[in-house]
């Protein structure tokens, strides 16, 4: 249909054409009837028809689809135009490929965690339950809760709860240990996806002594099991107990709640929920789909109501009261709100480089229009109405963000791959961030908007009046409106680099002082790992046995100083194992007043190797066994809050349920960060590994080096097998390596900011030099008439130098408000300077200052060494 | 520098007027672009002269909107001319112009007669 539209519209070109020929030699006809001669007959029939073409255009304007064809007219015209300035063409595309491709790789991995739902059929219904903790902060739910609720609540379509679970799988090939969870049977109910093969749990699987089956995921079944069908009903080794699969998660299926669980079963606690087990520890974490027509309001008040009002059949104990209600927040909110912040911060950091590219672009399109004047000029004095003139640069300018656009795909791209590289590891739904459909809309937007954005200005002033003087050569008059809006823009670029640049000093600062922070333990040279004892024949004698043995065989290393293991490790992300400690008496206060603290069970020499300072009494040794009298240790805090200004040993405590048996205070140790280096919570109890009541089965090994540490991992795991071969050793890392991890997402939102304030500066730089490189050259004259009028050279250095300083000058007083107002938004980033920080100011102020001097040298030097005999010849 | 004028007609004609024009012309029979410009000179005593640069644009209007229709045909002159014929729908927009044209032309006639003059008769 195209070409028969496009063939007509040839036809009709040719018998207009014809048409008019015709009337004109009939014109031409009569007039010699009358007796003129053949040249005065055919110049007066001219000059009385007219503008032959113009009468063409105006006629074919009746026909319609001429918009359509004047654009295509446009398209050719600008890429002939652009391809005859190649040096341009490429400056200019390449910087909007920069800041498209940026702001799109942004976007990507924004779009997935702030701005999709999540992938989970009617996800805002989606609900995390907590419990209240002692200090009020949100706590891990109890088995018994669950029940609770599963029986009373009316809101919800399905409870679930979940705890991590990490089976070692043998069989076939070698023993792995993987990453999974325990749930209860409603579980998958809750997220809305059944399993693609194979049927999802039922409650007859989630009894006490119930039967051992297992669904894995995707990702598992087809690189373990080579996507084999067959596997549903199959058995599968799991701590060497043998687990039926009965189902496999769909491909497209993402476990948000534990993104790298590969595997889930059963969680098969007792129902009856016997007092003082596990079913009563704050482990849990419990997630539930509300009714439809259930309002989140509604549900929040039932499941307060039913936490003050205990009932019969639920009795409670007295650390899972329940007293200070149930919280519940959407899944979506739970797992986005940490991280919010700081994507917000970077994706306007983004946009801000994306607008100092615009401006540049801007700023070279004016610069280049000024050159052509001249053909603009003909243009209209041939009868081209202004209009058309700005759709035609406009027409340009979107060809060039559509050539920016394209590159910056390829930006994109690898902007994406770097971005999950190096993005922190907590990132929800890191798995999800990609060059997606989303992501090629948003760029296609933002495309079209930067070439309207960039095109406008210029248009408007190519087109604008006084397009006569285009058609004169001389530099007398510089188009003073022109120059204007390119200092004016000049200027607009560099606050918003000041801008980029004060947020980017800001962080940097709060990361040096985040470093600066004493953690309580000596972190060099210390290798960290975690020993896991897997298997049947593993009771609590034989595990006591092996990290006994396994230590000493480690400390037998060479260039090993010492080594000890650990339940939990500090600063490692993996610490859940926090209990009520109850004091047998205490001063200060209520004695009935439970302390949260972090139970550390230890061996022998843990103090030692990781340089935790004794403060009072003695460190647990190897006298500390399981028929010893119970001791424990106590951090510096927790002795303060409850013996301030007397001395703890000797006191009494319980760790945990109320029919514990009493601990000894024997001595206290110095504080130790424990979550991050910026929280303050450092209550912590350390115990003998023999002493608990049941044997932690995977611990942390901590070994200092004399040297590097990360060298050692070989002989030290050599070490370990050597007592156990079969034994999984995972997550080795050195404790410099987790002290960084643990700061990751400032170091993330750094690292972005830093790259974004030098692409931003480099820009500024360069519309600084952009802008004053024109000036000198249209001023050359000016600049020959001073100095012949007896300016010397460096007065000339001194009259660009001046020019280009103020713009920078105005650009820093007008960024300084700019930046005050933006850094609120990074506010939550920062850690130990105010947002106001002076020294980040100055410095940031110094560097631009320094940028835009060096930006002003080259034209000023051209500038002196302009001959002034030369110019005033040209004349 | 003068500013760049819009594009006129010679004698400000409105722009139905002319349509008007080209439609009674074409009653008479059909003709071709130079011939109607002609026609409505003479039929006007030389006062009426159309510009090429309206005729041709409204020519082609007129024929978008079906009020004529067009077909080439070989003149006297062994030359090829695109010729022009009313269509029944043309003549019908004619006489609805015509109509107009009248209505028009009374009530100005009736605007500038002195108001008081008619109350007296």
């Amino acid at each position: 249909m195209r070409l028969r539209l496009w063939s007509q519209r040839r036809q009709r070109e040719v018998e207009l054409d014809e048409e008019l020929h015709s009337h004109l030699q009939m014109a031409v006809q009569d007039r010699l009837e009358r007796g003129e001669t053949l040249e005065d007959a055919e110049a007066a029939v001219r000059r009385e028809f007219g503008n032959v073409g113009l009468v063409k255009e105006v006629t074919r304007q009746m026909w319609g689809w001429v918009w359509l064809e004047q654009l295509l007219q446009d398209f050719r015209y600008g890429l002939r135009s652009l391809r005859r300035a190649p040096g341009f063409t490429i400056v200019a595309a390449l910087t909007l490929a920069l800041g498209i491709g940026a702001s799109t790789a942004i976007f990507s991995a924004v779009n997935p965690i702030l701005f999709e739902s999540l992938p989970y059929p009617h996800a805002d219904r989606v609900m995390m339950i907590w419990d209240f903790g002692p200090d009020g902060s949100p706590l891990y739910t109890t088995f018994g809760t669950y029940r609770e609720l599963v029986e009373r609540s009316h809101s919800f379509d399905a409870i679930a709860v979940m705890r991590p679970w990490q089976p070692t799988l043998t069989g076939a090939s070698e023993p792995e240990r993987l990453d999974g969870l325990r749930v209860s049977a409603s579980y998958f109910q809750v997220l809305g996806v059944p399993p693609a093969l194979g049927r999802d749990f039922d409650a007859s699987d989630d009894q006490i002594n119930g039967p051992k089956v297992a669904i894995i995921s995707d990702g598992l079944w087809k690189r373990r099991f080579g996507g084999d069908i067959t596997i549903v009903g199959r058995q599968i080794k799991l701590d060497d107990n043998p687990y039926t699969v009965i189902g496999v998660m769909p491909g497209a299926f993402e476990n948000l709640l534990a993104p790298s669980a590969q595997l889930w079963s059963p969680l098969q606690y007792d129902k009856s929920l016997p007092p003082q087990s596990r079913e009563w520890g704050h482990h849990l974490r419990m997630v539930g789909r509300l009714r439809p027509g259930v309002g989140t309001d509604q549900a929040k008040r039932e499941l307060n109501t039913i936490a003050h009002t205990p009932v019969a059949g639920f009795s409670r104990p007295s650390h899972a009261s329940l007293d200070s209600g149930l919280m519940m927040n959407s899944l979506q909110d739970d797992m986005t709100s940490g991280v919010r912040p700081a994507l917000l911060a970077v994706l306007g950091a983004v946009l801000l480089v994306l607008l100092i590219a615009c401006v540049n672009v801007t700023n070279l399109l004016m610069a280049r229009g000024a050159q052509r004047r001249g053909e603009f000029a003909m243009r209209a004095a041939l009868g081209a109405a202004r209009s058309r003139l700005i759709r035609q640069l406009l027409t340009e300018s979107l060809l060039l963000a559509i050539i920016g656009g394209a590159l910056g795909m390829v930006v994109a791209a690898f902007g994406v791959s770097a971005l999950v590289a190096l993005s922190p590891p907590g990132l929800p739904r890191a798995s999800a961030i990609g060059v997606d459909g989303p992501a090629f809309a948003f760029a296609f937007g933002i495309t079209m908007l930067v070439g309207l954005l960039v095109g406008m200005i210029p248009a408007l002033h190519v087109s604008r009046g006084g397009l006569h003087t285009g058609l004169q050569q001389s530099s007398r008059r510089t188009a003073g409106g022109h120059q204007l809006t390119r200092r004016t823009l000049v200027v607009v670029e560099v606050a918003l680099a000041l801008v980029l640049l004060v947020s980017a000093g800001l962080l940097l600062r709060s990361m040096q002082r985040l470093f600066a922070i004493d953690p309580g333990f000596d972190t060099s040279h210390l290798l960290t790992m975690q020993v896991q004892t897997s298997g049947q024949r593993f009771d609590a004698d034989t595990t006591h046995r092996f990290f006994a043995q396994s230590q000493e065989a480690v400390s037998q290393v060479p260039g090993v100083t010492s080594a000890a293991f650990t339940s939990q490790l500090p600063l490692s992300g993996d610490l859940e194992d926090g209990y009520g400690v109850h004091f047998e008496s205490s001063p200060t206060g209520n004695p009935e007043a439970d302390n949260a603290a972090l139970r550390y069970a230890v061996s022998p020499g843990y103090f030692e190797t990781m340089s935790i300072p004794l403060r009072r009494g003695r460190l647990l040794n190897a006298h500390d066994v399981a028929d010893a009298p119970l001791a424990v240790v106590i951090s510096e805090s927790l002795a303060k809050s409850k013996f301030p200004g007397q001395d703890p040993i000797g006191q009494r405590l319980r760790i945990g349920p109320n029919d514990g048996p009493w601990y000894t205070v024997v001595g206290v140790v110095g504080d130790v960060k424990q979550t991050s280096l910026v929280m303050s919570q450092s209550d912590a109890v350390y115990i003998p590994t023999t002493q608990w009541r049941f044997a932690d089965k995977a611990l942390w090994l901590v070994v200092r080096a004399r040297g590097d540490a990360a060298t050692l991992t070989p002989a030290i795991r050599n070490a370990i097998w050597s007592v156990d071969k079969d034994q999984p050793i995972v997550q080795v890392a050195t404790m410099d390596n987790l002290l960084a991890a643990s700061a990751a997402e400032r170091r993330f939102a750094l690292t972005l900011f830093e790259a974004f304030g030098i692409v931003a500066l480099v820009l500024a730089a360069t519309g600084i030099y952009g802008v004053l490189s024109g000036s000198v050259t249209e001023r050359t004259r000016e600049i020959g008439v001073r100095l012949a009028l007896g300016a010397s050279r460096s007065n000339i250095l001194a009259l660009v130098f001046r020019q280009g300083m103020t713009l920078t000058g105005l650009g820093v007083v007008i960024g300084l408000s700019g930046a005050v107002a933006a850094t609120q938004a990074i506010v939550t980033l920062l850690f130990g300077v105010s947002r106001l920080d002076p020294i980040t100011y100055l410095g940031v102020i110094t560097l631009l200052v320094c940028v835009s001097v060096i930006a002003c040298w080259v034209p000023a030097w051209r500038a002196a060494r302009v001959d002034p005999s030369i110019t005033l010849r040209a004349e | 520098m003068p500013r760049k004028l819009p594009y006129q007609n010679k004698i400000e004609l409105l722009q139905g007027t002319l349509d008007l024009l080209i439609l009674q012309t074409l009653q008479w029979g059909p003709q071709h672009g130079y011939g109607i410009s002609q026609q409505i000179r003479t039929n006007s005593g030389e006062v009426l002269q159309v510009d090429t640069g309206s005729l041709y644009p409204a020519l082609h209007r007129l024929e978008r909107q079906q009020w004529v229709s067009s077909e080439w045909k070989v003149s006297e002159n062994n030359q090829r001319v695109k010729v022009y014929r009313l269509t029944a729908n043309g003549k019908k927009q004619l006489a609805t112009e015509r109509s107009r044209w009248e209505q028009l032309s009374e009530a100005i006639a009736r605007a500038l007669n002195p108001p008081n003059e008619e109350s007296e008769a």
